[in-house]
């Protein structure tokens, strides 16, 4: 992959990204920041792609573990907090207007 | 292009489609909770492609798949544990500390490929090859060091456990910063020139950067500044993408990124704020006490829970403004216990959410939503404003700035211009407060003042407890 067509990548990701929120509910400012929050732990699959690319180097592994396991606190504990949020907002999805 | 490759393709493909769609969802009270799922699924559908990948072509070591169910095993579960078991209440400091961590894992990844050699036997920094690899290594440590120590004082000081110190709050800030910043960007050009052992110079000082410039901002200001941060983890992890020489990680990043930069202008709209105030103002209340707003208060009625009791129990229709006072208290159980009363004497009665009600914006929702109160008796305040008028009761509880009627009267106010609920309209208002200190803003509130205002001072907690009992004693709500 050359340089410029990641650079491209980046722009039109970010281009996507100030688009896909444009009105939100105060209600729901903070599931969102939660949420958006759980999916920057993406990461992940670069801690995992350095101890796969490790190669028997012990000290690049335990970095490697260490980033992923950082990285996957913040991808699990974030999904899971999150809705823990949202589904007291759908507890009573009935009655909702 | 071989057949890993292409189903690698496919699926990042698939994966980006679904978190785009899952942000997206995520803004629609309808759609949020499956969005949030579908989001984690795509997140583990890119954990499943990356790793098929590696099976089809290089194959992955024993070894690896030790330190990779290792550090999997552990950071899932802390992450599960947590997400569980905080209380609601401390939701902001909770989203600080799992964004910090996501900053820390891009910091430890680009750090990792500085300092080792990846795939082959060359000598340590031979892959600086180009210099791209090394300022996406330097964005990544850089901006992951940021997030990292700007989440972990935010959390901090959100928890209580750091205040802020008096010099953060003079000039002296902007200096300590500007040298901070000045020795990341020499570190930062340094290590791009190919000398290597800046790169710890470079940890150091962004690491400090980032309490620096965390420090001085208000508690009120917090979910501001870890929304920026959220913003910032995916910039790291854009930047990490780079490094590893992944468009996903890269378009994930970005987006999250970028979403995150949009979500931190409506929350500071909401609370009339604008982030450059917010970065490099301090706390707000250090500004203010110079400019207008100041003054004493002339005629504060106060009252007993007793006549509260009595005047609510004649009442046809109530509306509750739950503030932050209410969530630090952790009362919301404890008024839905007093509004289930009285909505069984057949009194109406409606919650009026603040956009930035709450520690942050729209955890009053949440909280209130715990306490079980019912979805639709929450109203949003554009939707409510126009029924003051018709109002018997306004309870206001541990709220203060955004019921200040100044915001709309009077245009010297730091306040003017904030959206605020018109509760000065109703025809009885009870604020329940602790005492006269001010709101977060330092302003004089001068619905305080107003002859149809009456305080009742006391813990929010304790003076609804002694509510209930008062409402007991008048039979309100005996079935």
């Amino acid at each position: 992959m050359s340089f410029i067509s990641l650079l491209w990548v980046l722009l039109l990701g970010s281009l996507l990204g100030l688009e896909l929120i444009g009105k939100v509910p105060p209600t729901l400012h903070t599931p969102l920041m939660s949420g958006a929050n759980a999916i920057s732990g993406i990461t992940m699959l670069a801690a995992l792609t350095l101890i796969v690319k490790a190669e028997g180097n012990i000290p690049l592994l335990i970095i490697g573990s260490v980033s992923l396991g950082f990285a996957l606190f913040n991808v699990v504990g974030g999904f899971f907090v999150t809705d823990r949020m949202l589904a007291m907002f759908s507890r009573k999805p009935s009655n909702k207007k | 292009m071989n057949l890993p490759v292409i189903i690698k393709f496919v699926i990042d493909l698939l994966a980006v489609l679904l978190l785009a769609l899952g942000i997206k969802g995520l803004s629609k009270v309808k759609s949020a909770r499956d969005a949030n799922r579908l989001a984690a699924f795509a997140m583990s559908l890119s954990v499943v492609g990356l790793l098929s990948y590696y099976l089809g072509t290089s194959g992955i070591a024993i070894q690896s798949w030790i330190w990779i169910i290792i550090g999997s095993i552990i950071g899932s579960l802390f992450g599960a544990i947590l997400a569980k078991k905080v209380p609601m209440t401390s939701m902001p400091e909770t989203v600080a500390l799992f964004n910090g961590c996501g900053g820390m894992s891009s910091l430890l990844v680009a750090l990792g490929v500085a300092i080792f050699p990846i795939s082959g036997g060359q000598e340590n920094f031979d892959f600086f090859k180009s210099l791209i690899n090394e300022v996406s290594i330097s964005v990544s440590i850089f901006v992951g060091a940021i997030t990292f120590t700007g989440s972990i004082v935010a959390m901090a000081k959100l928890q209580g456990w750091l205040s802020t110190p008096g010099w953060t709050q003079s000039k002296v800030r902007h200096f300590v910063n500007i040298v901070f910043a000045v020795a990341s960007l020499i570190a930062f050009f340094d290590l791009i020139n190919g000398n290597t052992s800046s790169i710890w110079l470079l940890v150091i000082v962004s690491s400090l950067l980032g309490i620096g410039v965390t420090l001085p901002i208000g508690g009120a200001d917090m979910p501001v500044v870890i929304s920026l941060l959220n913003s910032y983890s995916g910039i790291a992890a854009a930047a990490a993408g780079f490094v590893v020489d992944s468009q996903l990680l890269i378009v994930a990043g970005a987006m999250v990124g970028a979403a995150g930069l949009i979500l931190t202008q409506v929350m500071c709209k909401g609370m009339n704020r604008s982030l450059v105030s917010v970065l490099f103002g301090g706390s707000l209340s250090a500004q203010s006490t110079a400019s207008s707003g100041t003054g004493e208060y002339t005629n504060i009625t106060s009252c007993s829970v007793e006549e509260c009791a009595l005047t609510l129990e004649a009442a046809n229709k109530v509306i509750i403004v739950p503030g932050y006072g209410l969530a630090v208290a952790q009362a919301q159980h404890t008024l839905r216990e007093v509004t289930k009363k009285l909505e069984q004497n057949g009194i109406e009665v409606v919650y009026a959410i603040h956009p930035v009600a709450g520690r942050m914006p729209g955890h009053m929702n949440v909280l209130l939503a715990e306490a079980d109160v019912p979805y639709e008796q929450l109203k949003e305040m554009d939707v409510v404003n126009p029924d003051f008028p018709a109002t018997d009761v306004v309870l206001v509880l541990g709220a203060n700035d955004v019921v200040n009627p100044q915001a709309k009267n009077d245009s010297s106010s730091p306040l003017y211009g904030m959206p605020v609920l018109d509760v000065q309209e109703a025809r009885t208002v009870f604020v329940i407060k602790r005492g006269m200190s001010a709101g977060y803003s330092g302003i004089k509130n001068d619905l305080f003042d107003l002859p149809n205002t009456s305080m009742v001072f006391g813990d929010a907690k304790k003076v609804l407890n002694d509510l209930i009992g008062e409402l007991k004693d008048l039979g309100v709500g005996e079935k």
